[in-house]
């Protein structure tokens, strides 16, 4: 294509191991289009392509380039069309991906937002808490412009999950990082018998290996890599490779993410080898395209092939930056000078100034730079176009009078179109503070260093504070073997080598990397934009805490979480606070550690739904569901545009001729033992010892604190034996409770939660003991031998059944319980024994109607959680010569006292304006609040609207007016009149024949 | 641009005059002595200083300022609770809210975006029902809505989540958040600015008992004389009490969210549902901010989990499918002391000049400005309880006169 922009050639093999130069990949960014190479990653495509500018950073959109190409820095967050803030540095090129940039106005190039860069004077850090709220009120017009401007990407909104799934892992010892320590650690852990995990974030084993260079003769990393082929063959080790270890959680358990699936792992012993981040230096212009780590440009060219640019400039405060420098002219690369921060007579930095200067680079020692130039990239984008470098004043110069990062006056300029940086490094604390290391500052090496880790977690090589090769592979030999001792359980010890003797090591950071300049714009922390002042000025504003100046300026809550603002933050907030770095200390580091998609922890979606035997029947039957705690129950039958019509419909065949419900999902309990009776006195307030066989009693549970719980029917089916019913919803913690007091009173009693073993239908009205005969059943049917709360087990339409005369919809009728396969062709054989009759199947609406009518209280609908029995009117169902049930105390107490409310049946007139809902509250005549409307139905049987309302005991006599809160009636008010419970056959006539 | 704004701009030097000042030395006694530096122990002290000439006062932190839960919550100011004592009082807290930047001249970001709890259960329609009554009754905003408005206000919510689709909403208009840090900041800069002493770092770590009285604090920087003593320790509320004597059933659970990186602003209410124990809200910055019901088990340390994140971002996905491409940047947990009724605990203790102010669940945050100003009221009447906490008094366990507001909290916060 005409756009297409020519590829700057790749350096020749063995650089750009990483890319397939065979298998070129097309992809577009920002509407340009870009040719990379199979194993290019977008960020290292683009810089092979010259392209550098690939964000604008949050607050001043200024032009931004990779920092880390380590998936470190915010630099590189790029938007694909379904995934915002997508680390470039990370991100496999694929044909055809169209790739842009985010959080700008107009286009990434031409931001016209990066005005404010220009305007950072009137937005000093927190400028948010000084404006915007005056006059009052203001702040609601401000914040939807600041919210615009704040957030980088932009999601899809209408992007669909995908297919994610999760595994589980066991090692004895799991190493994280695939580096020179991470390969012997996991190697020597190995050999020693272990089971290895080990796990690598980058695609490849080797980390720093496949990059690095150690040594001024280039051989130590080439001859190092045979431990990758060792690692990749050894039986006993399991490498994951492109997988992030992304937490540390309580004893080894460790989230690994690797493509598309959550590998949560199991590790006896864990070493962690996960290396050190490099550390920038802090000067003005320190976020130019162009400027890097210089880890960064030695991933850059040996991984992908890909020059930085032509001409570099090296700034360093350690032995690494020449070594980088080394790599540099091995490519290629012009070094217009290296600038070593550290003095002119630093012993340890004198054989590689000596092999630079043999090929003639210019070295400034005691030099830093104050100052990157901005010039244009050959796009047209901003980029380095040179430096200037100052000496640096020490603090112990003649006057006095310097403090730590001040520089002379003046210095010289130098041309670059590169700046490579790095002043030190931090170790990768994130995952051993999880599990409870803490940092500690040493001022002589200017380092972090953790300790105080759990012995099931060792850290090896960089993090541990190795730098040098052969030091870093003898730590991590010795910390394999260690953590493969422990795993085994055996004492440590015998097994372990003699401690290794590591080599002196040269400092490797620089205690003062921080320059300010009287203009500004020296970042500390890219993914906030904050400035050396900043951090300055908020501790002169009184924020002196690390965890207060985090949050007032937001160091370190930006996409990468500070991990290179950490270091220089703490030593920044240290001086202005006249504390130790120790004292000071860093943020907290939180998972995970890598950005992380939602989708790969939620996994696979799981919501589980219970169906009763029978759900296939009223499905054909037209059943309208409703969710009942986990199940699944008909509500009514039919067409939901007549939902009341068949509601009604419903509850007047169970009154007039015969209905049927599923009542499978009815909690139920066996309890069975010598012990059962006394189980059954204690744990529900009615007395069950005198329960003959063959009976039923209702029975109500109370908890400690003498709120009702649950309630359900106790049958007894023999004298050790009893069957007990509880709530749907309720009977899990019914079971619970059961269990968990029997575990302190140790009864003999077997109790058994039988639930899902039975299916169960109410088979009601008039009409039901003729269906049930009709059915055929081998038991007598007739009131004298089968009486109401009779209890007996026979068999119904040839199928074994526990059958009970209850009489929660105050009619005639049959609870029928059977094995849960049977349930089928219960339902079919009353179904069409019931033909003749007008048989209807009701729901659990029409249900609530007729038990409505009834007067009865549906546990958690018209009680609540403070709920007491005498509030109910249940005081009839306390066995009060018991000496104790759980809650018997408390009622005890409560009934002493006068009673605070009261819940009663109301009823409307006919001619009521409205139907009032349940929630609706009941007020006095002040219009105080004295209770809520809890269930409220329109009754066949008496033709108008019925209710149960918590009121005030005043208001609690038959006759009384109840003012209903209701807005739209008239006065506010619609005017209820409590009635005595049960609205319907009151005598209980019809369900006791 | 704001003139606050251009004054910065213009000035040499941005700093004119610090929020803080460095802490002070202790001293050997104050009057009063708030034990905790969170968002209610700093706004007692602003509210004794402010309204009634009380200065001898030291608020001591064993942290930094606002450092426990008021900076690890999320941030939601509310009133729709179930009874009507929750209601008046959290009314009135967001009567004070409103108002609090200007009070301060410090911007909390108060920010009236709603909050929308969604009904997946009939249950959970009637309870709301009578939340929405009871809010309205005390002149709160509240509407029921029912699928068709939700749909209008919240677009891109899933409304067929699972097995339990949602049935209805409880849009609560006077829901709001507001930058919590800076309420902590805005009340010990006005208590500071009256003559309150801040202590940070400053451990309250036992008490001298005469004659049922706290005469002295033993701290790690000594002991202090005290004429009374206030404690607002969320999360080490039992612990404190211990000391004492003082029995409370307080169980304490780590609460733990999260948040994602910051995207372009998507969504304005605060969306919370009852069934999938989930709020998701989107912060000023951008962040997705995600968080559900406390842990299962109780703890005293703030740490994080896997399984709760599972189960939490699960049903984050849900409510809101296309937030599976988001990725999270964090999470962390804070520490909740609970209660059976789910309601705090603000008063008298069986020591004579000990008060309490404890027991905030996960609804401490959104009480701060009222709980500190009646909170100040008790203590300055020399323990005469005002009307509005009075319910919230620990005898109310002993005497069976809860406040039940257990379905009223869950993950709505």
């Amino acid at each position: 294509m005409s756009d297409d922009i020519p590829a700057v050639s790749r350096l020749p093999k063995p650089w750009g191991q990483r890319i397939d130069r065979t298998r070129p990949v097309r992809f577009s960014f920002e509407g340009k289009h870009y040719t990379g190479f199979t194993g290019d990653t977008l960020a290292s495509a683009l810089m092979a392509n010259g392209r550098h500018l690939m964000s604008r950073s949050f607050k001043y959109h200024r032009a931004r380039g990779p920092m880390t190409l380590a998936g470190h820095d915010v630099n590189t967050m790029v938007q694909l069309p379904e995934e915002a803030n997508v680390l470039a540095d990370l991100t496999p090129i694929a044909e055809g991906l169209s790739v842009m940039g985010q959080n700008y106005s107009g286009s990434l190039d031409h931001d016209r937002d990066a005005i404010l860069g220009h305007f950072s004077r009137f937005m000093p850090v927190g400028f948010y808490y000084r404006a915007f709220f005056k006059p009052a009120g203001m702040w609601k017009y401000w914040e939807p412009f600041i919210r615009k401007k704040a957030g980088l990407g932009q999601l899809d909104v209408s992007f669909k999950p995908t297919y994610h799934d999760k595994a589980y892992l066991f090692a004895d010892v799991a190493v994280i990082g695939s580096g020179p320590a991470g390969l012997s650690s996991a190697l020597a852990a190995a050999e020693a018998g272990a089971r290895v995990l080990l796990i690598e974030q980058e695609p490849e084993l080797g980390g720093s290996l496949n990059w690095a260079r150690f040594d001024i003769e280039g051989k130590k990393a080439s001859e190092t890599r045979a431990l990758i082929e060792r690692a990749k063959h050894h039986p006993n080790i399991r490498a994951l490779t492109h997988a992030v270890c992304n937490a540390w959680f309580a004893d080894n358990y460790l989230p690994v993410i690797s493509g598309n699936r959550l590998y949560k792992v199991r590790a006896k012993t864990c070493v962690m080898a996960a290396g050190a981040f490099e550390q920038p230096v802090i000067f003005r212009n320190n976020d130019l395209p162009g400027i890097m780590l210089a880890s960064a440009a030695q991933r850059l060219m040996r991984l992908y092939g890909v020059k930085p640019g032509k001409r570099a400039v090296i700034l360093t405060g350690h032995n690494g930056g020449y070594l980088a420098a080394l790599d540099m002219l091995e490519a290629g690369m012009e070094i217009a000078a290296v600038a070593d921060m550290r003095s002119d007579d630093c012993k340890q930095a004198a054989p590689f100034r000596k092999a630079l200067e043999a090929k003639n680079v210019r070295i400034y020692s005691g030099t830093t730079v104050f100052e990157a130039i901005s010039g244009k990239n050959r796009d047209g984008n901003p980029h380095v176009s040179g430096v200037e470098l100052r000496r640096i004043l020490l603090e112990t110069n003649s006057s006095g009078a310097a403090r730590r990062g001040e520089v002379e006056t003046s210095g010289n300029f130098i041309e670059c179109d590169t700046l490579l940086m790095s002043s030190g490094y931090m170790p990768v604390w994130q995952l051993p503070c999880q599990a409870g290391g803490k940092l500690a500052y040493d001022e002589s090496s200017a380092r972090f260093s953790i300790d105080g880790l759990p012995d099931i977690l060792t850290l090896a090589g960089s993090v541990n504070g190795y730098f040098s090769l052969d030091n870093v592979l003898q730590d991590g030999e010795q910390s394999g073997r260690r953590a493969a001792a422990k795993a085994s359980g055996k004492p440590a010890g015998a097994e372990l080598p003699a401690t290794p003797k590591f080599e002196a090591e040269a400092p490797v950071n620089y205690p003062w990397p921080i320059f300010p300049h009287p203009k500004g714009k020296e970042f500390v922390d890219l993914d906030e934009d904050l400035q050396i002042r900043d951090i300055i000025n908020t501790v002169r504003l009184g924020y002196r805490d690390i965890q207060l100046i985090k949050r007032f300026t937001t160091l370190g809550m930006g996409p990468l979480q500070g991990r290179q603002s950490a270091l220089p933050a703490a030593r920044l907030v240290a001086e202005a606070t006249s504390r130790s770095i120790s004292e000071t200390g860093i943020t907290t580091a939180r998972p995970p550690f890598m950005p992380e998609k939602l989708a790969l922890i939620a996994g696979r979606g799981f919501s589980p739904v219970r169906n009763s035997a029978l759900w296939r029947h009223h499905e054909k039957a037209g059943a309208q569901w409703l969710m009942a705690g986990t199940w699944r129950r008909p509500a009514y039958y039919g067409d939901p545009a007549q939902r009341e019509a068949h509601i009604q419909e419903e509850a007047r065949a169970v009154r007039e001729r015969v209905g049927l419900i599923d009542v499978s999902t009815l909690g139920g309990l066996e309890i069975r033992g010598p012990d059962a009776v006394e189980f059954l006195e204690r744990m529900y307030t009615f007395g069950f010892a005198k329960l003959p066989v063959g009976r039923s009693r209702y029975a109500l549970m109370t908890a400690e604190d003498g709120v009702i719980m649950d309630d359900g029917v106790c049958c007894r089916l023999g004298e050790q034996h009893f069957y007990v019913t509880a709530t749907t919803s309720g009977v899990d913690r019914v079971w619970r409770a059961m269990t968990k007091w029997n575990a302190q009173w140790r009864l003999d009693v077997d109790i058994a939660n039988v639930t899902s073993a039975w299916a169960a239908v109410n088979l009601a009205g008039p009409k039901s003991r003729e269906v049930l005969a009709r059915a055929g059943v081998n038991i007598e049917l007739s009131g004298s031998s089968f009486p109401y709360l009779g209890v007996q087990t026979g068999i119904v339409a040839g199928i074994p059944a526990r059958l009970m005369r209850v009489g929660f919809v105050g009619e005639l009728g049959y609870e029928i319980h059977v094995p849960s396969r049977y349930g089928e062709a219960l339902w079919d054989a009353l179904m069409k024994a019931g033909a003749e009759f007008g048989i209807r199947p009701f729901g659990v609406e029409a249900q609530r109607l007729l038990r409505l009518e009834k007067g009865h209280v549906i546990v958690s609908q018209d009680t609540d959680g403070m709920t007491h029995p005498a509030e109910v009117g249940m005081e009839w169902a306390i066995g009060r010569k018991k000496p104790f049930f759980v809650g018997k105390r408390s009622i005890s107490i409560l009934e002493a006292q006068p009673l605070q409310r009261k819940l009663v049946g109301f009823t409307l007139p006919k001619n009521a304006p409205q139907k009032p809902l349940e929630g609706q509250l009941i007020l006095d005549e002040a219009g105080n609040i004295t209770g809520a409307i809890t269930s409220v139905g329109h009754s066949v049987a008496l033709g108008q609207t019925i209710g149960l309302a918590w009121c005030a005991p005043s208001q609690s006599k038959a006759g009384t007016t109840l003012p209903i809160r209701c807005e739209n009636a008239p006065g506010g008010r619609l005017l209820a009149t409590v009635v005595a419970l049960p609205f319907y056959d009151p005598k209980n006539l019809r369900q006791e024949v | 641009m704001p003139f606050a704004l251009l004054r910065y701009g213009l000035s040499s030097d941005p700093v004119k005059k610090p929020d803080f000042p460095p802490p002070p030395s202790l001293k050997p006694a104050y009057d009063v002595i708030i034990i905790g530096g969170g968002g209610h122990g700093v706004a007692i002290a602003y509210y004794l200083a402010k309204y009634h000439g009380l200065t001898n006062v030291a608020v001591l932190e064993k942290g930094y300022l606002g450092g426990g839960s008021t900076t690890r919550n999320t941030a939601v100011i509310r009133s729709n609770y179930m009874t009507p004592e929750s209601v008046k009082f959290y009314i009135a807290s967001v009567g004070l809210f409103r108002n609090l930047s200007n009070e301060f001249d410090f911007n909390i970001m108060y920010s009236e975006r709603g909050q929308l709890t969604l009904a997946h259960s009939d249950s959970t329609v009637r309870a709301f029902r009578q939340r929405c009554e009871v809010n309205r009754h005390f002149g709160g905003r509240t509407e029921m809505l029912d699928r068709q408005q939700i749909k209008e206000l919240v677009p891109l919510l899933n409304l067929e989540t699972g097995h339990t689709p949602v049935l209805a909403g409880l849009w609560h208009i006077d829901g709001a958040t507001a930058r919590h840090d800076a309420v902590a900041w805005g009340y010990a800069r006005g208590a500071i600015e009256r003559g309150v002493e801040f202590h940070p770092l400053t451990e309250a770590q036992d008490f001298v008992v005469e004659k049922n009285r706290v005469t002295a604090i033993q701290t790690n920087r000594g002991t202090v004389k005290c004429g009374v003593v206030v404690q607002a320790v969320a999360g080490n509320s039992s612990i404190l009490m211990n000391k004492l004597n003082i029995r409370a059933p307080i169980h304490t659970y780590p609460l733990q969210a999260m948040v994602t990186q910051p995207v372009k602003p998507f969504l304005t209410p605060l969306v919370s549902s009852s069934a999938l124990h989930c709020y998701v809200q989107q912060t000023g910055r951008g962040e997705v901010l995600i968080g559900g019901g406390s842990d299962p088990y109780p703890l005293y340390q703030p740490r994080s989990s896997l399984e709760l994140k599972e189960g939490l971002l699960m049903h984050a996905i849900e409510m809101f499918p296309f937030l599976a491409n988001t990725k999270l940047m964090r999470q962390w947990a804070g520490i909740t002391d609970m209660t059976p009724d789910y309601s705090p605990i603000m008063g008298l203790s069986p020591i004579d000049n000990y008060y309490l102010d404890a027991g905030w669940g996960t609804y401490g945050f959104k009480s701060t400005p009222i709980c500190g100003k009646t909170m100040a009221e008790l203590v300055a009447s020399g323990g005469k309880v005002p009307a509005l906490i009075a319910p919230f008094g620990l005898e109310r366990f002993s005497r069976f006169k809860q406040i039940n507001e257990m379905g009223a909290t869950a993950a709505s916060h």
